[in-house]
C-alpha cells in the first residue's frame, strides 16, 4: 500500500524548511481541479471568510449589475466598462485560485490515506476465565468501526491492525509506511516507549494483542486526513490578527473611496461608480488578502511533508516564536551509542596490548560499542578481527548481575565492563587499582564513559566509550544562537558527563540527571520568564513535559501518552527535526509580513496612476501627477486592475513556497526583507503598470 | 531662505533635545509617585485633596475603571463649562457686560476645550467675559491637559507591568499633574510673559487717543496665565481672536521662541518619561528620533515653500525675495512663522502665529498633512504619545511578521485585541475629516461657512474637520462658523478625543496584564534607525494613502494651478 507521501529521504526533507522548486507545486494534476475550485468558491458564503476578498465581490457584482443595466440600455463605448468588469472578476477568481492549489495537494494525500483506511475486521479477543488475554484466547471477528475503547484484539501476521491501540503483549514488526511513508518496517512491542500502534498499519511479522484506545472517527489515521484536507482549518492567531489589520485597512480605503464623489462634486466634475470602484479594489490589501490563506494551508502542508503532523496551526506558529529548546541528549546531540575512542593502558601495559585485550573480549559483542573497540583497535594498531572459533574462545555475554561480558580462551578469561564491577571482581588489593581509578574518573570528567579491561585477573586498563556529538550539531546550535532561540540539553548523565558534552556540542545550557519532574519544573520556570518552549519526547513519562510546552513534539514511535499530549507527531521520530520546524513556523509568519508590507506599498504606485485619471476631467492641473506617463485616463485605470490581478497569480508561487528564512539575526532579517518586500512592493507597480499600459494602448484594448 | 532661518530652526531643535531628559525624568517621580522636591511643599495639599474625594491614590484602576473615571470627569467638566458660558450674565466679573453665549455655540466650545482641542468659533475678547476665561477655559486648559498625561502615563504602565490588572489611578494621576507640573510650570512663565509685557489684568479694556483723534478701546484682560497653559498644555486657545500673532499674547521673538519650545516640552519629556518608565531610555529616544524626523521633513517643506513669493505677485513686479508675506507678522518674520506653524500642529496645539490661509498651498498643505497624521509628532501632551504608540503597534505588526515571529513590542506581543483596538482608534481619525468634510461641502448650511471657492474652499473645510478631529483647534480662518459647523465640529472633537482614549486604554489593559517575553536576537529590536524609519513610513504611508485623493483636490490642485498663474 503506496501513497503518495513523500519518502523520508525526498528532497523536502534534505534541503531543509521544506524548500523545493515550484513545478512541483504548479503540478498540472493539482491545477486543473483548482481551477473548477475558483469557480466554485465565489459563493459568497465561502468568500465571507476572507473579508478583504468578499468586499471585492460585493463591489464587483455592483460594478456588473451596471454594466448590464448600461448594455441593456445600449450605452456607447462599453468596451472599457466591459473590461474593467472582466479583470475584477478575474482578481477574484486569482485569489480562489491560490487557495484552492494550495488545497489541492492536501486533497490528493487525503485520498492516498483515506485508501489506506480500508475496510477490517479485528480479531476481538474474548477473556479467558482469569480475566486475561493470551495469544490461544478465543476471538470473534469485529469489523473495525465496531470495536470500541478498551477492546482487546489480536493482530497477526498480515492482518491489518484495525484501529489505533497500545500493544499489551508480543512483538511484531509493522509495516506503517501507509502513515510514514517509510517502507522499512518497524518493530512494536508490549512495554516500552515503542508500544503504540496505529490503525490503518500492517503487521508482517509475529503477532501482537492490542488494546485499542481510539474509537473509529478520532483515530490517528482519521485526524491526519482532516489535518491534510485542511477541513477543520481555523485561522490561527496570528492570522486572525493580520485579517484584523487588513478589515481596518479595508475600512479605511472605504472612507478615502467613499467621500471622493462628494469632492468631485464640489469641484464641479463627474466620476463614475465603475472608476471608483476600481479605485477601492486596487487600493485595498487585494494581494495578501487573496494570497493570506494559501500561505496558511501551505505552511502546514510544507510541515506535512516535512512527515510532521501539527495538531492546530496555533502549534506552527508557536513554532515560530519559540525561545528555548528543550533537547534530549541521546539520540538528538549524541549519536545514541558511545563509541570507543581510546586506549589508555596502566603504567607497564603497551596500549597495544590493552587494545589487543579489548578486541578479543569484544569479538563476539554485537553492541555497538563493542563493534566501535573492535575497530578502533584495527585502526590504530591493524590489529585485525580474529575468528572465535580459530581461536576456540567461548563468549561470555553481558549480564545485569556481572556487568561484565568477555571472552574465555582456554584458561585465559578476559573481560571488559563498568569500572567498579571490574574492580570489585579483582579485589581492592589487586595492583593497578588506583591506577585505573584515576585514569577512569579522567574519562568522566570529560564526559566519557571508562570500561576497564581485565585479562585474567590482571589489570590492563581502560577503554575510553565516548558520547559522539552528531557531526555538524554545533553549527546547528550557533545558528540558532543567532536566530535568538537558546538550547537546553536534557539528560539522564551525571552532571560533570553532561557538562562535558554540552561544552562541545556547544548547547547553551543543560539539565543533567533529569527527571520528568525537573523536565516539567524547567519548562514552567521558562514559561513564566516570558518565554515559550519546545521540546520533543517519546516516553509515557514525558507527557506532562509534552504538554506544559507550548511546542510538544511526539514521536510516532512512542507511547500512545505521548502522543496524546504533544501537539505534533513526528511520523519519522527523528528528534532533531525540532530545528526545523522551528524554521518552518518562521516562514510561514514572515511570508505573511513580507506579503503584508509588499501589498501595502504597492498602493503608492495605483494612486499616482488612478488619481490623475480621475481628477484630470475636471482639474487638468493634476496630469503632472501623472508620473508615470500613462497613456489616457482609461489606459491607466485599466492597468492598474491589470496589474492588481496579475500581481496575486505572480505571487502565488512565493506564497506556496514561503519567504526563504534565513537563520541571520532578527535586525538583519528585518532590514532584507524590507528592502525586498517595501521597497520592491513601491518600485514593481510603477514599472509593471507602466509595462502593461504601453501593451494595452499598443494592442489597443482602450 | 536665510542662514537665521535655519539657524532658529537648529537652535530651536536643540532647546527641544537639551530640555527632554530633565522634564521626562520629573515626569516619571511625579506620575510614579516617587519623592520629589515639590511634593515636599505640596504634598499635604495633594493629600488633602484625596482625603476630602475619598481618593486612594495607590488603588490601582482597571483599564475599564480608569476609562470610566475619565468619561465621569470629562462630563463633568462638559456640564461646567457649557454651565458658565450659558449663564455668563448672571455672573460677576463681566467689566465688558457680555450676553450669554448661543447654545450651539456653547456646546461646541465646552467639548472644544475639554477635548484640548480649544477649536474658537468665538473670538475671545468679543463673546467671553473675564470669568469664562479663566474659570472656564484656563482651568480646562489645565485639566484637559493633565487628562491627557494620566492617560499616557496609564498607557506606559500598560507596556511597563507584566502580568498586571492595573493601568494606575486616574484621579491620583490627575491631581499630581495638575499640581506638580502644570500649576508650577505656569506661574513661572505667567510671571515671565507678564516680564515680557504680556497684560494680566481683570479690568476690561484700556482706552487710547490715537493720531487721528479718535478713541480706541483696546481689550485687555488676565492674558498671560492663559497664555502659559495655552502653550504648554497644548491647549492652543487664545484670549485673543487672532492668537499668538497678537501683539498682547506673543510681543516678543523671545516670547515667541519660548511659546514655541513650551508647545514641544511635555510632549517630548513624555517620550523620556516612557523610556525610563519601560525600563530603557532608549526606547523613548527612538520615538523622539522619529518624531523630530518628521518635523524636520515638515518645517522644512512649509519654510521652503513659503520663502518662495507667490508668481501672481511676482509678476506684478513685487520682489520675490521677500516670499510669502502674507498673514504673518513682521516681527517674527518667514522662519519663525512657519517653524511656529509647524510645531503647533506637530503637538496638538492649534495656537497660530501667522494665518496658515494665507501660506501658499504647499505650506498650508504642511500643517494639515501634521494633523491629518494624528499629530504624533510629539504631539499634543499625552495624546501625541499614545497616538505615536498606535502606529508603532501597526509598524511593529507588520514588520514583526517579516522576522518570523509573533510580533512584540518591548516584550509584549501583539495580538488581534490589540490590533482590533488600534484599528478602532486609527480609523476613526479619516472618518471625522474626510467624512464630515464630504458632507459639509454639498449641502448649504455646510457651504455658507466657507469664505473661499475652488481647491481653496474645500481646503478651508477639510482643514477645519481635520483640527477638530486631530483636536488641533488652530483655524484655517476664512471659515464663518454656523450652527452646522459648530455642531458637526464638537461631534468631531468628541470623536477624535474618546474614540482614541477608550481604544488606546484597552490596548494598556490587555498589554499590563501580558508577561514581558526577555529579548534575544531574534527578537526584533525598537530602538534602532531601522525601526524609526519603519515607523516613519507607516506614518507616512498610511496616513498618504488614506489622505491623497482628498489633498488632490485641495493643496496639491491649488499649488499647480498657482504654478500655471490661476488663484483661488
Amino acid at each position: 500500500m503506496n501513497t503518495h507521501l513523500p519518502h523520508p529521504s525526498d528532497a523536502s526533507r534534505t534541503s531543509g524548511y521544506g524548500r523545493e522548486d515550484s513545478s512541483s507545486l504548479m503540478r498540472a494534476d493539482l491545477l486543473l481541479p483548482a481551477i473548477g475550485e475558483s469557480f466554485r468558491k465565489l459563493d459568497p458564503r465561502i468568500m465571507w471568510r476572507n473579508p478583504v476578498m468578499f468586499v471585492v465581490e460585493v463591489v464587483t457584482i455592483l460594478t456588473t449589475v451596471l454594466l448590464v443595466r448600461d448594455l441593456a440600455t445600449g450605452a456607447a463605448h462599453p468596451g472599457f466598462a466591459i473590461q474593467i468588469n472582466l479583470w475584477l472578476w478575474f482578481t477574484l477568481l486569482f485569489a480562489n485560485f491560490a487557495e484552492a492549489v494550495a488545497e489541492g495537494r492536501g486533497k490528493a494525500q487525503a485520498d492516498s490515506l483515506r485508501r489506506a483506511r480500508t475496510e477490517t475486521h479485528g480479531k476481538r479477543l474474548i477473556a479467558d476465565d482469569k480475566g486475561r488475554f493470551t495469544h490461544d484466547s478465543l476471538y470473534e471477528p469485529v469489523p473495525a468501526p465496531e470495536l470500541e475503547v478498551g477492546d482487546v484484539v489480536l493482530v497477526e501476521v498480515g492482518d491489518f491492525i484495525p484501529s489505533d491501540g497500545e500493544v499489551l503483549e508480543g512483538i511484531a514488526s509493522v509495516d506503517e509506511s501507509a502513515i510514514t511513508g517509510e517502507s522499512a518496517p518497524v518493530i512494536r512491542e508490549s512495554g516500552g516507549d515503542r508500544s503504540a500502534v496505529t490503525g490503518g498499519t500492517r503487521v508482517l511479522s509475529d503477532w501482537i494483542i492490542v488494546r485499542i484506545t481510539a474509537a473509529q472517527g478520532s483515530t490517528f489515521l482519521d485526524r491526519m486526513i482532516s489535518l491534510v484536507e485542511g477541513a477543520q482549518r481555523q485561522k490561527t492567531p496570528n492570522e486572525i490578527a493580520l485579517t484584523i489589520l487588513l478589515a481596518g485597512m479595508t475600512l479605511i480605503f472605504i472612507i478615502a473611496v467613499a467621500t471622493i464623489p462628494s469632492f468631485v462634486h464640489y469641484a464641479g466634475g463627474h466620476i463614475s461608480v465603475l472608476i471608483l470602484v476600481a479605485l477601492f479594489v486596487t487600493l485595498i490589501p487585494t494581494t495578501i488578502g487573496a494570497l493570506l490563506s494559501a500561505i496558511g494551508i501551505a505552511g502546514m502542508d510544507r510541515l506535512i511533508r516535512f512527515n510532521v503532523l501539527a495538531m492546530s496551526g496555533r502549534a506552527v506558529e508557536a513554532a515560530g516564536d519559540v525561545d528555548t529548546l528543550l533537547l534530549d541528549k541521546t539520540g538528538t546531540i549524541t549519536i545514541g551509542d558511545r563509541q570507543a575512542s581510546d586506549f589508555m593502558p596502566v603504567p607497564d601495559v603497551t596500549e597495544q596490548e590493552l587494545a589487543d585485550a579489548a578486541q578479543l573480549a569484544s569479538l563476539a559483542d554485537e553492541t555497538p560499542e563493542g563493534r566501535s573497540i573492535v575497530v578502533l583497535a584495527k585502526e590504530r594498531f591493524a590489529i585485525r578481527g580474529r575468528e572465535m572459533n580459530a581461536l576456540d574462545a567461548h563468549f561470555v555475554p553481558f549480564t545485569a548481575q556481572t556487568r561484565m561480558s568477555g571472552v574465555d580462551i582456554g584458561s585465559r578469561q578476559i573481560r571488559k565492563g563498568a569500572v567498579d564491577s571490574v574492580l570489585a571482581s579483582v579485589g581492592d588489593n589487586a595492583p593497578s587499582v588506583r591506577a585505573v581509578r584515576q585514569i577512569a574518573d579522567g574519562i568522566a570528567r570529560q564526559g566519557g564513559t571508562p570500561l576497564a579491561v581485565v585479562d585474567s585477573g590482571r589489570l590492563l586498563g581502560v577503554v575510553h566509550l565516548k558520547d559522539v556529538v552528531k557531526g555538524g550539531i554545533r553549527e546547528r546550535f550557533s545558528e540558532l544562537r543567532r536566530m535568538g532561540i537558546r538550547t537546553i540539553m536534557i539528560t539522564g548523565d551525571n552532571p560533570l558527563t553532561a557538562a562535558a558534552i554540552a561544552a562541545e556540542s556547544g548547547v547553551d545550557d543543560f539539565l543533567a540527571q533529569a527527571t520528568p519532574e525537573d523536565k516539567l519544573a524547567l519548562i514552567r520556570k521558562e514559561q513564566a520568564a516570558g518565554k515559550l518552549v519546545a521540546m520533543c519526547g517519546d516516553g509515557t513519562n514525558d507527557a506532562p513535559a509534552l504538554a506544559q510546552a507550548d511546542v510538544g513534539v511526539a514521536m510516532n514511535t512512542g507511547t500512545v501518552a505521548a502522543r496524546e499530549a504533544g501537539n505534533m507527531v513526528d511520523l519519522d521520530s527523528d528528534p532533531t527535526k525540532l530545528i526545523e520546524i522551528v524554521g518552518i513556523g518562521k516562514q510561514l509568519l514572515m511570508t505573511r509580513g513580507a506579503l503584508t508590507t509588499f501589498s501595502i506599498a504597492n498602493d503608492v504606485a495605483k494612486y499616482f496612476a488612478i488619481i490623475p485619471a480621475m481628477f484630470v476631467g475636471f482639474y487638468p492641473q493634476l496630469s503632472t501627477l501623472n508620473i508615470m506617463g500613462l497613456a489616457t485616463p482609461e489606459s491607466a485605470v485599466l492597468s492598474a486592475v491589470i496589474f492588481n490581478a496579475l500581481i496575486i497569480i505572480a505571487l502565488i508561487p512565493l506564497a506556496l513556497k514561503g519567504v526563504r528564512y534565513r537563520p541571520v539575526g532578527a535586525a538583519a532579517l528585518l532590514r532584507r526583507n524590507l528592502l525586498v518586500y517595501g521597497v520592491g512592493g513601491l518600485i514593481v507597480p510603477f514599472i509593471g503598470i507602466k509595462l502593461i499600459d504601453m501593451l494595452v494602448t499598443s494592442i489597443g484594448l482602450v | 531662505m536665510s542662514i537665521t532661518g535655519w539657524a532658529t530652526i537648529a537652535f530651536f531643535l536643540l532647546c527641544v533635545v537639551a530640555i527632554t531628559r530633565p522634564i521626562g525624568g520629573f515626569l516619571k517621580r511625579v506620575l510614579e509617585g516617587e519623592t520629589h522636591f515639590l511634593g515636599r511643599i505640596f504634598g499635604p495639599l495633594e493629600r488633602s485633596f484625596y482625603r476630602l474625594a475619598g481618593i486612594r491614590p495607590d488603588e490601582g484602576q482597571s483599564w475599564t475603571q480608569y476609562a470610566f473615571s475619565v468619561l465621569v470627569f470629562k462630563i463633568a467638566c462638559f456640564l461646567a463649562v457649557y454651565g458658565i458660558l450659558r449663564l455668563q450674565t448672571h455672573l460677576p466679573l463681566n467689566p465688558m457686560g457680555q450676553g450669554a453665549v448661543a447654545p450651539d455655540l456653547a456646546y461646541n466650545t465646552a467639548i472644544s476645550f475639554l477635548t484640548n482641542t480649544n477649536w474658537q468659533s468665538y473670538s475671545g475678547e468679543t463673546t467671553m467675559r473675564h470669568l469664562s476665561q479663566m474659570l472656564a477655559f484656563t482651568a480646562q486648559n489645565f485639566v484637559s491637559a493633565a487628562a491627557g498625561i494620566a492617560i499616557a502615563a496609564a498607557v506606559i504602565r500598560g507596556f511597563a507591568r507584566r502580568s498586571a490588572g492595573t493601568i494606575g489611578n486616574f484621579w491620583a494621576d490627575l491631581v499630581r499633574t495638575t499640581l506638580y507640573i502644570l500649576l508650577p510650570a505656569c506661574v513661572l512663565l505667567t510671571l515671565f510673559f507678564v516680564f515680557e509685557g504680556v497684560p494680566q489684568t481683570l479690568s476690561g479694556s484700556a482706552t487710547a487717543l490715537t493720531i487721528e483723534g479718535a478713541h480706541q478701546s483696546i481689550a485687555l484682560g488676565p492674558v498671560a496665565s492663559q497664555e502659559a497653559i495655552k502653550m504648554l498644555g497644548t491647549n492652543g486657545g487664545g484670549f485673543f481672536n487672532t492668537n499668538s500673532a497678537h501683539p498682547f499674547e506673543n510681543p516678543s521673538a523671545l516670547t515667541n521662541f519660548v511659546q514655541m519650545l513650551c508647545i514641544f516640552a511635555l510632549g517630548a519629556g513624555l517620550t523620556n518619561m516612557f523610556g525610563r518608565m519601560v525600563g530603557k531610555e532608549r526606547q523613548g529616544w527612538a520615538i523622539f528620533s522619529a518624531m523630530v524626523a518628521l518635523f524636520l521633513v515638515g518645517v522644512s517643506v512649509l519654510y521652503w515653500s513659503e520663502a518662495h513669493s507667490n508668481p501672481a505677485l511676482a509678476a506684478l513686479g513685487i520682489d520675490p525675495s521677500f516670499g510669502n508675506m502674507e498673514g504673518k507678522e513682521t516681527r517674527f518674520g518667514i522662519a519663525a512663522s512657519a517653524l511656529f506653524a509647524t510645531v503647533t500642529t506637530d503637538a496638538s496645539c492649534g495656537a497660530v502665529n501667522a494665518m496658515h490661509e494665507s501660506f501658499l498651498a504647499l505650506g498650508g498643505m504642511v500643517p494639515l498633512v501634521n494633523m491629518m497624521l494624528g499629530e504624533v509628532i510629539f504631539g499634543g501632551v499625552g495624546s501625541g504619545l499614545y497616538g505615536f504608540l498606535l502606529f508603532a503597534i501597526i509598524a511593529v505588526f507588520m514588520a514583526g511578521l517579516m522576522v518570523g515571529r509573533t510580533p512584540e513590542y518591548l516584550g509584549k506581543k501583539i495580538e488581534s485585541r490589540e490590533i482590533k483596538m488600534t484599528m478602532l482608534a486609527v480609523l476613526c481619525l479619516p472618518l471625522v475629516m474626510l467624512g464630515f468634510t464630504a458632507l459639509a461641502i454639498v449641502i448649504k448650511p455646510g457651504l455658507a461657512a466657507l469664505s473661499a471657492t475652488g481647491p481653496h474652499g474645500f481646503t478651508e473645510a477639510l482643514y477645519a474637520y481635520t483640527s477638530a478631529a486631530a483636536n488641533n483647534g488652530s483655524a484655517f480662518a476664512g471659515l464663518t462658523a454656523n450652527p452646522f459647523w459648530n455642531i458637526t465640529l464638537g461631534v468631531g472633537m468628541m470623536i477624535g478625543r474618546f474614540f482614541v482614549i477608550i481604544p488606546v486604554l484597552a490596548i494598556a489593559g490587555s498589554m499590563a496584564a501580558k508577561k514581558i517575553s526577555v529579548p534575544t536576537p531574534g527578537t526584533f529590536p525598537t530602538d534602532t534607525g531601522l525601526f524609526i524609519g519603519l515607523v516613519m513610513g507607516v506614518i507616512l504611508i498610511v496616513g498618504g494613502l488614506t489622505f491623497l485623493p482628498a489633498l488632490a483636490l485641495g493643496p496639491i490642485v491649488e499649488h499647480l494651478a498657482m504654478l500655471r498663474g490661476s488663484l483661488f
